[in-house]
Formats: structure tokens, sequence, C-alpha cells
């Protein structure tokens, strides 16, 4: 049984079919990758897990739990954390503030009324933040502005802000989306020390075909808000009906 | 000290010594000078508003200054609680300590429903709910609840709530020789000012603004320790991310229900000191024009930082008082030396601007901040800081990274 479990989930937008019938099982700590052409409906999918649309039809369920109808701190709450497709991090905190907050939340719950300790008193947080940039190899950058950052910079951020909360189910959408090279190797290699060393499950959106196979245990592919296949890399990478959908459309253009 | 840093601390003693210091620093001229009739601010109503006013910006800024939201409504608050402190005259006694608590207390429940309801809304909604719930406030005070003849007179409507020989006063302050009793604390009366002549100068120590004044100094200190803790830095990324936050397992209504109801219990507190300076409490003082001039105060000062709201505050009052006190005569005696036909045309154009029309000028004022300035007053005293820093090391600073809210 799977940590994430997805059961003929179907969302229309006006005459848009966005999603149709969608399954999908994600097996606890492995990394699940969803490909599919732009607009095929991916990132409305991501939407569906974490409470920011109500899918029309169908279950999401998490750790046996479901999660329709939770608002998203509350599925935070229960162990998902979500990086989104441009990066979403605090731009006039410091880059140890935007460290420090995921972290209290965690410890704290969704609101806590705290408003007379020193935050950086509160040594457990700031040295967990702060262990967590070094992790991110950004400790040099912990005081600066984060909005000041590079685009690449603010993701390894947002992914450190994620992961600083220990989730049990990391949501990726398009995390190398708009890097240059250099930078989508940086987070691939990242990701996958991710993978190896924590307890982890990972559910990534990806464009970057190269992305998807260094990293991936198994792959979904999507098509018009429909799951074509669910295979292991090596299959999806032969298969016709994927050659056909996707990876001959991506080659085309 | 008290759990400050370096640099607050600074700031913190800086604020205690002005405010005790303030009788002096506003009277720098000899009386009966004619510079002193026009630019002395010493005088206890007016120091007692700079303190009052501050402590109402300071609260207003906890909410806009660290969450973004726009309260449009925020005089509702000051109204409240000096219809709160009165009241407690009225009904217990003339002790002001009382009578401010409850004034803290009936703004604080007024500003948790308030908040519940606005804060479903954010960005203009919000502002424009405030707005409307403040002038039903108002109309309500006005003329619903304040009707003299009716059983349920909560307001005494346009004539305003104020202290009267019948009332109950179940504590029984002394009133003696049929004189109204006077406020006080612990006996001290409020009114009462201690004066001190030095040479040809008067110096006034006022018991009501050196009690307003501590009060300010613990608004201040709280609100110093709010900015640096954890529900600070929460709020701050309130108005940063809201998306963030809730995805990071935050839920940010609390939060900002949290700032709203401080900053109007900081504005309830406004409106008590204000009653007990002065037991006199009127429905214009909810009026949306009071309200929007707590937030031109805000931004005039700084939004968002520690000194601003006091700064804005001070600045506000200072030159309202300047400028409703220039008359034509005085215009004239002024422009004495130009010939008589342009004089009599420039008084006229400046009559505008002055006396009555002093909303005119800090209208003016108000705009030259806001464009060359879009960090008030307290950036201007950053700019002019660095520019001496410059001066002294002989090479520009490196740009510091914005440290929030100083
Ligand atoms: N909130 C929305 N309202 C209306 N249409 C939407 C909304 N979100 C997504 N869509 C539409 O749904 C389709 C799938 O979008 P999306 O899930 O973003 O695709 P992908 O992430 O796979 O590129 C697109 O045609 C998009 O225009
Ligand atoms: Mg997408």
């Amino acid at each position: 049984m799977g940590i994430l479990e997805v059961k003929n989930v179907g969302k229309r937008f006006g005459g848009l079919q966005a999603l149709n019938k969608v399954e999908l099982d994600v097996k606890e700590n492995t990394c699940h990758a969803i490909i599919g052409p732009n607009g095929a409906g991916k990132s409305t999918l991501l939407n569906c897990f974490v409470g920011k649309l109500m899918p029309d039809t169908g279950s999401v369920m998490f750790d046996g739990q479901s999660v329709l109808g939770r608002t998203p701190y509350e599925i935070n709450q229960m162990g998902i954390s979500r990086v989104f497709q441009t990066p979403e991090i605090f731009g006039d905190l410091s880059v140890l503030e935007n460290m420090m907050i995921p972290i209290f939340a965690k410890r704290d719950g969704a609101f806590r009324m705290h408003a007379f300790e020193n935050m950086f008193a509160e040594k457990e947080i700031v040295e967990h933040a702060e262990h967590m940039l070094e992790d991110m190899n950004m400790a040099d950058k912990r005081e600066m502005h984060a909005a000041s950052m590079s685009r690449g910079d603010k993701r390894r951020l947002e992914i450190g802000m994620c992961l600083s909360q220990e989730p049990r189910l990391l949501l990726l959408d398009e995390p190398t989306a708009g890097m240059a090279r250099a930078d989508t190797n940086n987070t691939i290699d990242l990701l996958k020390q991710i993978k190896d060393e924590r307890d982890i499950t990972i559910a990534i959106i990806e464009h970057d075909m190269h992305v998807v196979f260094s990293l991936a245990d198994r792959i979904t592919v999507l098509a018009q808000g429909t799951p074509l296949v669910e295979d292991d890399p090596e299959n999806i990478k032969g298969h016709p009906k994927v050659r056909e959908a996707y990876l001959g459309e991506t080659a085309a253009a | 000290m008290l759990g400050l840093n370096k640099k607050d601390t600074t700031l913190f003693l800086i604020v205690i010594g002005m405010a005790m210091l303030a009788p002096f620093i506003l009277n720098p001229f000899p009386e009966g000078s004619s510079l002193a009739q026009m630019f002395n601010a010493g005088y206890p109503d007016l120091m007692q508003r700079f303190v009052i006013f501050g402590i109402l910006v300071i609260g207003f800024n906890i909410l806009f200054g660290l969450t973004g939201y726009l309260s449009f409504g925020h005089a509702a608050f000051l109204g409240i609680g000096s219809y709160s402190a009165v009241w407690m005259f009225k009904l217990v006694g003339m002790n002001v300590l009382p009578a401010i608590l409850l004034s803290m207390i009936v703004s604080g429940v007024f500003a948790l429903l308030i908040g519940y309801v606005s804060l479903r809304r954010s960005g203009i909604y919000f502002s424009i709910l405030t707005l409307a719930i403040a002038q039903m406030c108002y109309n309500l005070a006005y003329s619903v609840l304040g009707n003299p003849s009716s059983n349920f007179n909560l307001t005494n409507g346009e004539t305003g709530l104020q202290l009267s020989l019948n009332d109950p006063r179940i504590l029984g302050s002394a009133t003696t020789d049929g004189a109204l009793p006077v406020t006080n604390l612990f006996g001290a009366a409020m009114r009462s000012s201690y004066q001190w002549e030095a040479g040809s100068w008067l110096f006034t120590f006022n018991v009501g603004y050196y009690f307003s004044a501590i009060i300010m100094l613990i608004s201040f200190y709280i609100s110093i320790r709010i900015f640096r803790s954890p529900f600070g830095m929460m709020l701050r990324a309130v108005k940063s991310n809201q998306q963030r936050m809730n995805y990071t397992g935050l839920n940010t209504r609390p939060y900002v229900l949290a700032a709203f109801v401080i900053s109007g219990i900081y504005a309830g507190l406004a409106g008590g000191l204000l009653s007990s300076m002065d037991p006199l409490a009127g429905a214009e003082r909810m009026h949306w024009t009071a309200s929007g001039e707590i937030v031109i105060m805000a931004i005039l000062g700084g939004v968002g930082t520690l000194i601003g709201p006091v700064v804005g505050a001070g600045f506000n009052e200072y030159f309202k008082n300047i400028l409703s006190k220039i008359n034509d005569d005085i215009l004239h005696t002024w422009l004495s030396f130009l010939p008589d036909g342009l004089e009599n045309l420039l008084v006229g154009f400046l009559h505008y601007f002055v006396g009555k029309g002093w909303h005119l000028t800090l209208g003016i004022m108000f705009m030259l901040v806001i464009i060359f300035l879009p960090g008030g007053l307290v950036q201007g005293g950053q700019r002019i800081a660095k520019l001496f820093s410059r001066k002294k090391d002989g090479q520009a600073t490196p740009p510091a990274t914005q440290t929030p809210a100083e």
C-alpha cells in the first residue's frame, strides 16, 4: 500500500476536463515522477493533494487519511511539504529567518502566540536552521535579503525550507524549470542526496527527461488529464505510447 | 538591557531621555518672546497629545507595519476607549488606572469582533470593511446610542459624554465645593503642574504628561519586544508571502487577528488616556478623517520601523499646532519688509495654508515625504546619518542588507 493513494480523481475547469479518472499510487520511500506535456494537468493534480484545489470526484489518501477538504496548513502539518513551480519564499525576510519559520511551524503547530521571547534566543531552532543552510550550501547567505538571491538559490532555499520540516512526502513542481544547466545538475545532486540520506517519499513533476531518469524509481505519464502508463523508468523510455504522446512531442518542439 | 539587543537598547534609552526631558526640549525659547509664542510646544495639553498619539500609532504600526493589513477604521477604537474611560469616571471613580484598564478591555473586545469580521478579506477589501465598520460606530455614537432623552444614552450624541455632578461615582471622589472632581492617579491630579522659572525661561512639568509618557514608554518597549519575537517574525512573513505560510503549516488568520486585537488595545489605551487628561468624549474622535490621520502619521514617520510611529505622531501634532496658530496678523508682521501691495498679495495667498487651512500645508508636506522619502521621516534621518558616517570614514559604507524593521 502506498503512502499517497489517488483514486478516480477528476477536475473540471469550465469546459475543460483538466483531470480525468487519475489513479496514482506512490510507494513509501520512493521517488515517483509525473511527466507529461504542458497543460496535461500535472500542477492541477498537485494542487489537489495540498488543499489548493478540491477535485470534483475521487479520493486522495495520505497515510490512510483523506486530505480532501482540509486546509493547506493542516495538510502540511500531516507531513506533506510542497515546492512550487516558481519559488515561493519570504522575500522580505533574511535567509536565516526564512529557514527558521518552517522549523517553528513544525515545533509549535499552526499558531502560537510567542510574542515575548526573542526569536534568536530560541537556540535549538536557530541551530537547526543554520544546519539546514549548511546542508543547502548557503550558510554564507544567512543574512541576505531572500528576494535578492538568484533564482537557483531561491529554489535551493525553498527546498531546504521544506526539508527542514522533515516531511514524509515532498512534492516538487518542476524544480529545475528555468534553471541553467549547472544549477539543474546541482539540484539533481541535492535531490539524490536527500533521497539517499533521508526516509522521505518524493513526488516530482518534471519536464526535463535528464532529471526524471536520474531520480525516479517509478514514472506516471499524464496526457490530457488522464494517466497513460505507469511503469519503471527503463520501460517508460521505450514505451511506444509515451514516445508518441510525450517524448515525441518534446523532441519535435 | 531588559532583553533588548544593543541597538534597540540605545534607541529605547534615547526615547526615554527625550520623553523625560520633553518640557525642556520643547521649550527652547524664552517665555514671552515672539518665537516662543510660535514655536514652543512644551505646554501640557500639547505634550500629552504627542505621547498619546504616539501610543496610538505605535499600536497601529504593529498591525500595518508588520502584517501589511491597512486598517482604515482605527479611530473607532480610540473613540471606544475614550467613552469607556469617561464611563468609568462617571460610575466608579476618578482614578485613571481603572479607567484606562476598562478602555483597553472594551476596545480589545471590539477589536476581536471587528477583526474577526473584516479579516475574512484582505487587501483593499479589508481596508474598506474596517472603514465601513468604523463609520457605523461613529454613526451609532453620534445619534443612535446618544439620544439625551432616551433611557439608554450611552454617548450623549453631539454634545459628547461628560462628567456631571449627579454621577453615581461609587468610590465617591470628593465633590465638596460643588465643582466637578478631577481625574487623578491616587490623588495626584492629572491637570496639576509644577512650573519652574529659570531666568526668562518657563518650564512646565505636568502630572498628566508624565503619566502618559511612562505609559507610552511601556507601550514602546512592548512593541520592540513584539517586533523581535517569533510572533513578530510570523507577522512579517504574513506580509511577505501568505501562500508560503499556509503551505508551511501556519494558519495566518489567528496571527493577523492577534495583531489586530493588540493594535486595537493600543488605540483604546490612547483613547482612555485622552479622556483621562480631559474627561470628555465625543463621536468626532471616531470619524473617518481621524482614522485617516492615523494612517498619515504612520506613513509620515516610517511604516514598519520601531521609532517611525512616534516621529510621525510628533511631527503631525507639532505642525498642526503651529500652523493653526498662524493668522493673517502674524503673516503681516513677518512679511512687513515687502512693499505693501506684494505683502497683501502674499498674505492673501498664504492665508489658505495657515490657521484653519493647516490641512493644506500638512497635506503638501505629506505628499513631499511620500514622493521623496517613501520610507518616511525615519528614512530621511537614516540618509542624513549615512551621509555623516560616510564623511567620517572617508569611504562609502557598503549597502547594508536591509535589516527588517529598525
Ligand atoms: N485555476 C484554473 N482555472 C482554469 N483553468 C485552469 C486552472 N488551473 C489550470 N487550468 C487549466 O488546466 C490545464 C492543466 O493545467 P496545469 O495543471 O497547470 O498543467 P501542467 O502543470 O501539466 O502544465 C491547463 O489547460 C490550464 O489552463
Ligand atoms: Mg505546471
